[in-house]
C-alpha cells in the first residue's frame, strides 16, 4: 500500500515511465555562470529584503539574515554586577557544546594533560553531528589528494574560503579518519578493507566515508563513549548552556556563566581556556523554512563570542539542503541525506523529467529545485500547500543491485517506511530546508580567535566553507577544528595566568545598545526556540 | 515558503482528538507527531527532545491506547497520536556502562563477559525487541553477545540510538545499548580490516608529498583558481 494521495501516485507514475531511459542520461553540470545566474535568481541568500546589517560590536555591518540579526542585538542574560568572585568549578579548558566538536576538543585537550569540563544545553550528544547521514570526506584514494580536495571544497565555497583553513581541514582529513578508526567507529568498507567511497554534489573524486546513513550518529556515540571513558578527566555537564562568556582585566577569555536549564539557577565555570563548539541556528527558522537541524540549534556561540569581542564573517550565507523531506507533514524539513543522490537517484519534476544535474553544489542544486517549483511550476504541491520535486530512490537499486537501499540507507528506509512508503518503490517528495551556518566566529588555522583564551570549532565558526560547505566536510570540519581547538585550549591553558576576573564587555555592549537605540526585545542567547502554543 | 500552512492554520481543518499527557487530558490535531502535540498542548519542552528527527534517542514515550490492553513504544518526535493515547515519556533510563579504556582491552567474548557479567543473565525473552523504536531485534543482537559473536551483535546493534527502551524493560536489568556500543567499538577497532590505502595516504602527506602543490594553490588568485577548479576531471561514477 503506498502512502501517497492517489493525485501524487499519478505523477509517480510518469517518474516511473521515465526511469528506464533516465538511466543511461546525465543532466549537463552547469558552467560557474550559469551557477551564479540561478543563485542570484532564486536562492534564499539573495533575497536583500530578509537581510540585516549588526548595528554594534567589531563586525558592524556585517550581514545575515533578520531573525539572526535579532539575537546577535540582543540582551544578556546577566548584568554587568554579576557575581564572578566565587565559580563553582575551576578546570583547565572549559568546552561549550556537546556535539562533535566539543567531543573532540575535549578528547584532545586531555591527550595534552588538561582537566576538562564539558557543558551542553540539552543531552551530551544532542547535536546536529548525530542526524548528519551521508558521511565525511577525505582524499585518501590513490586516485584523490588533499590539493584535489583542497580545490573542490574552493570551488564550491565560491572561492571565498579562507586558504589556510581549507588546507587544515583538506591536510588532517585522512588523519581523523584514522583516529576515528582506532576509537572504534565501524566505516563502510570491502572485504579487504577498502574504503567504500562515493560523490557528493561537488566533488571531483570519490571520497565519502560513511557509516550507512547513520555516519554522524557513529562518529557521536564513539567520540561521546570515549569521552566518558576519560571520566577522571573530563566532567560533563549536561542541561546546562552558556548564556555568557567571562573574561578578565587582561581581555583573555577565562570561563563561562552557565545557567541550569531545569532550575534556571546561573552558576560561574572558571576555566584556563574556552572552546566554543555550539554548532548552528537552524532553529532560528530563517525566512520561515523548515529546518533540519537539533532543537538546540539557536545561535548561541555566534551571539556569545560577538559579544566578547570575536569578530564574525560569511552569516550572509546560510545552507539550504536542496533536499529535505516535503511529505508527508509529519516529517516535513528533515534531511533527506545526499548520498541518496550520490548512489544515483535523480531529483525529477512532476512531469517525470529530469532538470538539474543531481550533485550540483548545494546552494546551485537548492535553487535548481525552487525555481523549478515556483517559476516553472513544475513541482507537486501537497494538499497542505507544500511545493516539492521527486527524487528517484528506487533507481539505487536499477544500478546497483537489490536490497542496497536497505543496507545503505536504513535510517531513510526507517523514516519514510513509518508513513508506509517504501523508497525502495516509490520516489521521495522533496524540497530544500535550512540547514547549516556556512559562516560564524571568525578563527585561524589553530582554531584560535581575535580573543586571547576562546577558541571556536564546528558549525559556529566561519571561514572553511566560504559561502557555501560541500557535503561531507562538516562531519570533518567538527573533528579536524574540534581537534585542533582542544590541542590548542590546552596549550593556552598551560602558560596563561590570571587576571581580574570582569563582565566589562557585558557593561560595555549595554552602553552601546543604549547608544545606537537598539532593542530587539530579545534576551539572548535564546536557548530554545519558542514551539509551545500559548492559551 | 509562501502559501504553506502553519500547523496551527491546518488544525482548523483538522479533527482535534484526545490524548493523555502523564494522564491528563488534551485536544490536539490527529495529524501531530506526539512531540509536536505536547507542544500544541502547551508544554515547552527540555527534557525527552533533542534532534526530532528519529536520530538522537531522546524521545523515547511508552504509552497505551484506551480499550487495547497492549503497551506500545515509539519516539515521540517519529509517532503521530491516536485517539485516546496514554503518554509517559521516558526521556532518561539508567544502565550500567562499564569502565574502561578501548585501547587497553581485547576483541574476546572473555573480555565482553568481564566488563558486562550480566550480559550472561539475558533470559532471551525479547522485551527488548518489542520495546525498541529502530525495530531492531534486540534479542537476537544480545544472543550473540552470550555466544561470544562480537561482529554479529556491533552489526545488528548498529542502527541502535540509545534511547535506552530496552533496558527500561528488561527483566533481567540488562542496559543492552552500552554492552552494543562497547561490541561496535571493540569490532571498529580490532576487527574491522584496515585500509591499506589510507595508511599510504598517510604516510605521503607525513614525507611532505603535497606540501608544495598545496604552497601553490593557496597563493592563487581568485582567477587562477577558477581555472584550475574548471580544468578538474570528474571521477566516473
Amino acid at each position: 500500500m503506498s502512502g501517497y494521495p492517489p493525485e501524487m501516485q499519478e505523477s509517480i507514475r510518469l517518474v516511473e515511465s521515465t526511469r528506464l531511459r533516465r538511466l543511461k542520461e546525465t543532466f549537463t553540470a552547469m558552467t560557474l555562470d550559469e551557477r551564479e545566474a540561478i543563485l542570484k535568481g532564486f536562492h534564499p541568500d539573495y533575497k536583500d529584503e530578509t537581510f540585516h546589517a549588526v548595528r554594534l560590536g567589531v563586525s558592524k555591518g556585517q550581514r545575515m539574515p533578520i531573525e539572526l540579526a535579532q539575537v546577535v542585538e540582543g540582551r544578556p542574560h546577566i548584568g554587568p554586577d554579576f557575581d564572578v568572585s566565587a565559580p563553582i568549578i575551576e578546570t583547565d579548558v572549559l568546552v561549550i557544546g556537546g556535539g562533535g566538536a566539543g567531543a573532540s576538543a575535549a578528547l584532545l585537550a586531555q591527550e595534552q594533560g588538561a582537566k576538562v569540563t564539558l557543558v551542553t544545553k540539552l543531552r551530551f550528544g544532542d547535536a546536529n553531528t548525530m542526524m548528519a547521514q551521508g558521511g565525511i570526506q577525505a582524499a585518501d584514494r590513490p586516485q584523490d589528494s588533499p590539493p584535489i580536495h583542497y580545490l573542490d571544497v574552493i570551488g564550491g565555497g565560491h572561492f571565498t574560503n579562507v586558504p589556510e583553513l581549507v588546507e587544515a581541514l583538506v591536510v588532517d582529513a585522512p588523519f581523523v579518519i584514522k583516529w576515528l578508526e582506532d576509537l572504534g567507529m565501524m566505516f563502510d568498507k570491502e572485504p579487504d578493507g577498502t574504503m567504500m567511497e562515493e560523490h557528493g554534489g561537488g566533488t571531483s573524486r570519490k571520497r565519502m566515508h560513511s557509516a550507512r546513513d547513520y555516519s554522524g550518529a557513529e562518529i557521536m556515540r564513539t567520540l561521546r563513549d570515549e569521552v566518558r571513558s576519560r571520566e577522571d578527566d573530563i566532567t560533563v555537564i549536561e542541561f546546562s548552556p552558556a548564556v555568557e562568556l567571562v573574561k578578565d582585566d587582561k581581555g583573555q577569555v577565562i570561563g563561562a556563566v552557565v545557567m541550569n536549564l531545569e532550575t534556571e539557577a546561573y552558576h560561574f565555570i572558571k576555566a584556563k581556556a574556552v572552546v566554543m563548539a555550539t554548532g548552528g541556528g537552524g532553529r532560528l527558522h530563517y525566512q520561515d523554512f523548515p529546518t533540519t537541524n537539533h532543537y538546540g540549534a539557536t545561535a548561541d556561540g555566534v551571539v556569545l563570542a560577538y559579544r566578547a569581542g570575536a569578530p564574525l564573517g560569511y552569516l550572509e550565507s546560510m545552507q539550504y539542503h536542496p533536499t529535505g523531506a516535503a511529505f508527508p507533514e509529519q516529517i516535513v524539513g528533515l534531511l533527506v541525506t545526499e548520498k541518496v543522490r550520490g548512489l544515483g537517484a535523480q531529483p525529477v519534476n512532476k512531469f517525470g523529467d529530469q532538470f538539474v544535474y543531481p550533485l550540483e553544489p548545494r546552494d546551485v542544486e537548492a535553487a535548481a529545485l525552487i525555481r523549478e517549483c515556483k517559476e516553472r511550476n513544475h513541482g507537486i504541491i501537497t494538499l497542505t500547500g507544500q511545493p516539492g520535486v521527486w527524487l528517484d530512490s528506487p533507481m539505487i537499486e536499477l544500478i546497483h543491485g537489490p536490497g542496497t537501499i536497505e543496507k545503505a540507507l536504513p535510517a531513510m528506509v526507517r523514516q519514510f517506511g513509518r508513513f508506509d512508503i517504501d523508497i525502495a518503490k516509490e520516489p521521495m517528495l522533496v524540497y530544500p530546508t535550512l540547514h547549516y551556518q556556512n559562516g560564524g566566529v571568525r578563527l585561524r588555522a589553530d582554531s584560535s580567535t581575535d580573543v586571547p583564551g576562546l577558541f571556536i570549532a564546528g558549525e559556529v565558526s566561519g571561514g572553511v566553507h566560504g559561502h557555501n560547505r560541500l557535503m561531507g566536510n562538516s562531519l570533518l570540519e567538527i573533528t579536524v577544528f574540534g581537534r585542533r581547538a582542544g590541542r590548542a585550549a590546552a596549550a593556552h591553558a598551560q602558560q596563561m595566568t590570571w587576571g581580574t576576573p570582569s563582565l566589562e564587555h557585558v557593561a560595555q555592549w549595554n552602553r552601546e545598545l543604549e547608544e545606537n537605540g537598539i532593542d530587539t526585545g530579545v534576551v539572548a542567547p535564546i536557548l530554545l526556540p519558542d514551539y509551545a502554543r500559548k492559551g | 515558503m509562501g502559501g504553506v500552512m502553519t500547523t496551527e492554520e491546518q488544525s482548523e481543518r483538522i479533527n482535534l482528538i484526545p490524548i493523555y499527557i502523564m494522564g491528563k487530558q488534551y485536544m490536539v490535531p490527529e495529524s501531530l507527531t506526539i512531540m509536536k502535540a505536547m507542544e500544541y498542548a502547551g508544554y515547552t519542552l527540555i527534557r525527552g527532545v533533542g534532534c526530532r528527527g528519529g536520530f538522537c534517542g531522546a524521545c523515547g514515550t511508552a504509552y497505551r491506547v484506551l480499550g487495547d490492553p497492549k503497551l506500545y513504544f515509539g519516539l515521540a518526535c517519529q509517532t503521530v497520536v491516536q485517539p485516546g493515547m496514554y503518554l509517559a515519556q521516558l526521556p532518561f533510563f539508567p544502565a550500567r556502562r562499564a569502565a574502561y579504556h578501548l585501547e587497553d582491552l581485547e576483541a574476546t567474548s572473555t573480555q565482553l563477559f568481564s566488563l558486562y557479567p550480566e550480559l550472561l543473565r539475558c533470559l532471551g525473552c525479547g522485551a527488548c525487541t518489542k520495546a525498541c523504536p529502530q525495530e531492531l531485534d534486540v534479542r537476537s543482537y544480545m544472543a550473540a553477545g552470550m555466544r561470544g559473536d562480537i561482529a554479529k551483535m556491533a552489526d545488528m546493534s548498529f542502527d541502535c540510538i540509545m534511547c535506552g527502551l530496552c533496558a527500561a524493560r528488561c527483566p533481567a536489568e540488562e542496559g543492552q545499548y552500552n554492552i552494543a556500543i562497547l561490541a561496535r567499538r571493540l569490532y571498529g577497532r580490532y576487527m574491522a580490516p584496515r585500509s591499506a590505502h589510507l595508511a599510504e595516504r598517510l604516510e605521503e602527506i607525513r614525507a611532505g608529498q603535497f606540501d608544495a602543490t598545496m604552497e601553490e594553490l593557496k597563493g592563487l588568485d581568485e582567477n587562477a583558481l577558477k581555472e584550475r577548479y574548471k580544468a578538474r576531471d570528474i571521477e566516473p561514477k
